[in-house]
């Protein structure tokens, strides 16, 4: 793009945040543009160019705007700076540090720097001079918080370079020139420990993307044993209010086996984002010791901030994740809600008056949703290093019926489907995720069945599915004896039931708020689920259904009891043995 | 054009719709307000030189030559200490005869505040009924709707829960509310000798529907003039949602916006939200609790009106008529409160959780077993526990007319536990079972 001569223009219609400014010279569509109001500068984006009228969406509230307000647009699409001292920040949908605003309401026209650029970093050059380089190639490090922060070739740079000079070990500024690099055409490019990127293009510099092949542990048994994510794939939730979707986010941020977390709180409640920020710095991370602030970033672009800007903050989010995967970084970004993201474009699109497609959402929308979940992965970098980003968001369809169009438009590119059941929610059965509709695609990879065959044990697929089974008849069994009652139907019947009940109660069925029962290892999983399978392949002996009932309440409660102690501790093994003694009361030798 | 002070006066009306006129005029604000003929208007577009005006009370007898003041501001509010103990009409005028209220003019509808300058509620809020302070227990800076039919005394049970609330200021903001119904609040609180605690805007069903938008504003507007200013604790009361949501639906039909689910515009979330997130708790001490009431129709929760609510608010409380006791009761099920995780088992007994899921999930149990009764199956004695054990469970602790504090309710859950049940059946951490059990 030209640079010299910026284009500037003048409201001509404003009808809520879309203001429509007719330009005196080229726009793009996407280009950024501010647009005065009596002194204050507010950030909008074109939507649409009509001749020389631009369609502008305001990330601001336009309260007292005038037509006749004068523009300017800036030449490049929304942006977001990358370098060192992301982590542990809290920043709005347009990477403005929330912490550095004045003042307790936030103003119209404040935009604060994503970094102190005055910031001095340990820098250890990672190339040397005459290495020939390209966009993504790590020239340093710079340690951030506990990781290797690589400063990378800008990834706006095309061809190949050469490092003409690079700084050695020591102390700069982000801002400070660290190398010098030499182009095709012997132009020289000054490189900084900052880069700015287009947040709605895919930052890419790896060599491929294979499948997703590794288990990404989360410490929450429905997931990791029932329905595993895989470190670089993509999964959802979707689920009606209140069943358990920010909760479970929460846990995963908590848990997840992760080298960082960026959490876009997207159009949803201000306090959910002050819960993390005020417990996630006294929280630590069971795997480092390390309190759980230092490996996460917030995007807070919450509902009651402007609209336009929630569109931009999942873009912004997944930017920044993939500025860390390209460092050879496990990413785990978490988005809370998609469907609110669904919204925002919907309202801009409304007010255009363009055509809608199904529920008035934007003809587009499933093109849209697709190839941001694309942007998620596993990618081999240059150096043979490896990175990933693994991506969940959650969805909030209207009424909770799944028939809608941003379920289905996800469902279509999500490999992980994690649904919450009202019905499991209002009967407490949390996470309310429904073990019959909920699956996990990466199950049927052979490379992930290799992995857990190595890494948790031998067979540990059969057993999975063995219990996916065991609940599948148990929910059929119920359904036969709710039609037939509970003396209509054999003992066998009932006998299935609770064994796939026990399973539901034992495996499935998770404190998310008891300190041990909220994550659980998964060495300890597979302790769980044997014993819970060796339960459910015993054969009992009972003269009558009515002492079925009974007997396996006793069998769940000692389980539990299991669950909320410390593993293998001396409470645990006397469980245990309390256990057998139970089952041994009635298993037909 | 003439201008007298600050304001512009104009003549000529192009255009004149259900809801809506347009005027040539320019240096005109977005959302300012004017008045056509003497009646409120905002200004909610504008187009090279022509301006469209929404009517708060509706464009009947219009004429095209009607003459168009603007005002050169957004809607405000005078806000001082002289609010309290006032009522006021939906904007911001007094209607209890009383002085205007002198002090600082606020825009409504202000920015939001920043999620780094909150803090984390985590003041309990009793209210003596233990559907709510049991199972769904409240805090401040919450905010959360009662769900229930026309029919159900949700006023009477907001109006008990904010007397017994200690907030240092009560805000009504009351929309489509029947005369009948806002001398009822008024009598309560005058009866409890709160009123001087008391601010109201009122919109009643008297009144045009569409000025209704300007109430919650309005009295969240007074709201942060004492939480954030005054640093005081303030309990916003905002009843009926469902006829806020109406309202919008009629404005954005009337302006040919294309509808979204349930005839409701597509901004529905957004609208709601930005009342709603007004709830806070100010790290200085303030804080501002928002119970609003969002009525249903047949319950249905599905309907985009509750369920966009629902997705913003921090949980619901459901009202239901008991027919097995016969009393209104706060359902469990779909009832809940998303805070109470920051206070239960803290600040209340540490077996308040527990304790809470066992009752929920044997009450559960007993919907079943009921179903099966429907069904006309036997009952296995475990089923006829529980369906004893849920009658006594409506009638001590879920009934609004339970008046007794945390504590009293735990006990009382756990005598109904050993009443009914075995200790396995009810599967409660063994330390607390040792405790707390019932010794016969
Ligand atoms: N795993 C869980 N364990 C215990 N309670 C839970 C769990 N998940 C959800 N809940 C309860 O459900 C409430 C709503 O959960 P939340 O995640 O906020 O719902 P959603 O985001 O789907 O609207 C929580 O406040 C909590 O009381
Ligand atoms: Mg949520």
């Amino acid at each position: 793009m030209e640079e010299n001569k910026l284009t500037t223009g003048t409201v001509t219609g404003i009808i809520a945040n879309l203001v429509i400014v007719e330009a005196d010279g080229p726009v793009s569509q996407n280009e950024i543009c501010f647009i005065n109001l009596a002194g204050v500068r507010m950030m909008a984006e074109v939507i649409k160019v009509l001749g020389n009228k631009a369609y502008t969406q305001v990330f601001e509230s336009t309260r007292g705007l005038k037509v006749g307000e004068t523009a300017e647009f800036m030449g490049h699409m929304l942006e977001v700076t990358l370098g060192p001292g992301i982590l542990s920040k809290n920043f709005d949908g347009l990477q403005n540090n929330l912490d550095t605003m004045k003042g307790t309401f936030l103003r119209r026209g404040e935009y604060t720097d994503a970094f102190d650029y005055d910031q001095a970093w340990d820098f250890t050059p990672l190339a040397k001079a005459g290495d020939i380089v390209v966009a993504g190639d790590w020239l340093g490090e710079v340690k951030e918080n506990w990781i290797g922060h690589k400063i990378m070739v800008p990834f706006k740079l095309e061809g190949k370079f050469t490092i003409k000079s690079i700084n050695g070990a020591g102390t700069y500024k982000a801002s400070d020139t660290i190398a010098i690099l030499t182009g095709e055409s012997d132009e020289e490019v000054k490189v900084t420990m900052l880069q700015k990127w287009p947040v709605k293009i895919p930052i890419k510099g790896y060599v491929d993307k294979p499948r997703p092949f590794r288990l990404m542990e989360t410490g929450v048994r429905i997931i990791d044993t029932m329905n595993p994510m895989a470190e670089g794939g993509t999964g959802f939730i979707p689920g009606p209010f209140g069943s358990g979707k920010t909760v479970l986010q929460h846990a995963l941020s908590k848990q997840a086996e992760a080298d960082l977390i960026i959490m876009a709180a997207c159009g949803e409640r201000a306090n959910e984002v002050v819960e993390i920020f005020t417990e996630f710095p006294e929280l630590e991370d069971p795997r480092t010791g390390r309190k759980l602030m230092e490996r996460t970033t917030i995007i807070a672009n919450t509902s009651n901030m402007p609209v336009a800007a929630r569109e931009a903050s999942v873009y912004t989010a997944m930017t920044i994740g993939e500025y860390y995967r390209a460092m050879g970084l496990k990413v785990l970004l978490l988005a809370d809600s998609t469907s609110r993201w669904a919204q925002a474009l919907r309202e801009m699109s409304n007010r255009m008056e363009e055509l809608p497609g199904p529920d008035a959402f934007p003809m587009d929308l499933p093109a849209i949703i697709s190839s941001f979940y694309a942007r998620a992965g596993y990618v081999n970098l240059r150096n043979g290093a490896a990175g990933s980003i693994t991506f969940i968001g959650t969805v909030s369809p209207a009424g909770g019926n799944l028939k809608e169009p941003v379920t289905e438009s996800t469902k279509k590119v999500a490999r992980c489907f994690y649904a919450l059941s009202q019905q499991r929610a209002d009967s407490k059965r949390y996470p309310a995720v429904d073990p019959i509709d909920s699956y996990s695609k990466y199950l049927e990879y052979p490379e992930l069945q290799e992995y857990l065959a190595e890494h948790i044990t031998p067979g540990w697929l059969d057993k999975v599915l063995d219990a996916r089974n065991i609940l599948l008849r148990g929910r059929e069994v119920y359904e036969q004896i709710n039609i037939l009652g509970d003396d209509g139907v054999p003992i066998d019947y009932h006998l299935r039931y609770w064994k796939s009940e026990v399973i539901d109660f034992v495996i499935l069925q998770q404190d998310a708020f008891d300190d041990i029962d909220a994550s659980t290892p998964i060495e300890r999983q597979r302790k769980m689920l044997i014993k819970v399978l060796e339960v459910c392949h015993t054969d009992f002996d009972f003269e009558s259904f009515e002492a079925v009932n009974p007997y396996f309440k006793r069998i769940i409660n000692v389980f539990k009891q299991m669950n909320y102690s410390e593993y293998e501790s001396e409470d645990f093994n006397k469980y245990e043995a309390e256990l057998e003694a139970i089952i041994n009361e009635r298993k037909v030798a | 054009m003439q201008t007298s002070g600050f304001k512009k006066i104009y003549t000529k009306v192009t255009q004149i719709t259900k809801a809506t006129c347009s005027i040539q005029a320019t240096g005109i604000g977005y959302d300012e307000l004017a008045t056509v003929n003497g009646r409120l208007a905002q200004v909610v577009k504008i187009q090279g030189n022509i301006v469209t005006l929404q009517i708060f009370s509706g464009t009947e007898g219009i004429p095209n030559n009607a003459e168009v003041i603007f005002t050169g501001k957004p809607p405000a509010l005078h806000v001082s200490d002289e609010l309290a103990g006032r009522f006021f009409d939906a904007y911001g005028d007094p209607i209890d005869g009383g002085p205007d209220v002198q002090g600082e003019l606020r825009e409504i509808g202000g920015p939001s505040v920043n999620p780094v300058r909150r803090k984390q509620p985590s003041e309990l809020i009793a209210t003596g009924i233990a559907g709510i302070d049991l199972n769904n227990t409240l805090v401040t800076g919450q905010k959360i709707p009662f769900f229930a039919d026309p029919d159900q005394p949700f006023n009477q049970v907001m109006a008990m829960v904010a007397l017994r609330a200690k907030a240092d200021k009560i805000i009504l903001g009351g929309m489509g509310l029947t005369n009948d119904d806002y001398l009822y609040y008024k009598q309560v609180f005058d009866n409890a000798g709160a009123l001087d605690r008391i601010i109201s805007f009122v919109n009643t069903t008297e009144n045009p529907p569409v000025e209704r938008l300007l109430v919650p504003d309005m009295a969240l507007t007074a709201a942060e003039y004492f939480a954030f200013d005054k640093k005081q604790t303030v309990l916003v009361l905002l009843t009926d949602m469902t006829l806020y949501a109406d309202a919008l639906s009629i404005v954005s039909n009337r302006m040919d916006q294309i509808p979204s689910k349930d005839s409701m515009p597509g901004s529905l979330y957004s609208d709601l939200a930005k009342i709603y997130e007004k709830a806070v708790q100010f790290p200085e001490g303030g804080s501002i609790t928002i119970i609003a009431v969002t009525t249903l129709s047949g319950g249905d929760i599905t309907h985009a009106i509750p369920d966009n609510t629902g997705y913003i608010t921090e949980g619901q409380l459901f009202l239901r008529r008991d027919s097995d006791i016969g009393k209104v009761i706060v359902d469990p099920f779909r009832s809940l409160s998303r805070l109470k995780q920051l206070v239960i088992g803290t600040q209340t007994r540490a077996d308040h959780p527990q304790v809470m899921n066992a009752a929920v999930r044997l009450y559960a149990d007993a919907a079943n077993a009921k179903t099966k009764l429907e069904n006309g199956f036997d009952l296995t004695d475990y089923d006829e526990r529980t369906l004893a054990f849920a009658k006594d469970y409506s009638n001590d602790l879920l009934a609004i007319d339970v008046n007794i504090d945390t504590t009293a309710m735990l006990d009382k859950a756990w005598e109904l536990f050993g009443k009914h049940f075995t200790k396995a059946e009810v599967g409660i951490k063994q330390e607390f079972v040792d405790q707390y059990w019932p010794k016969d």
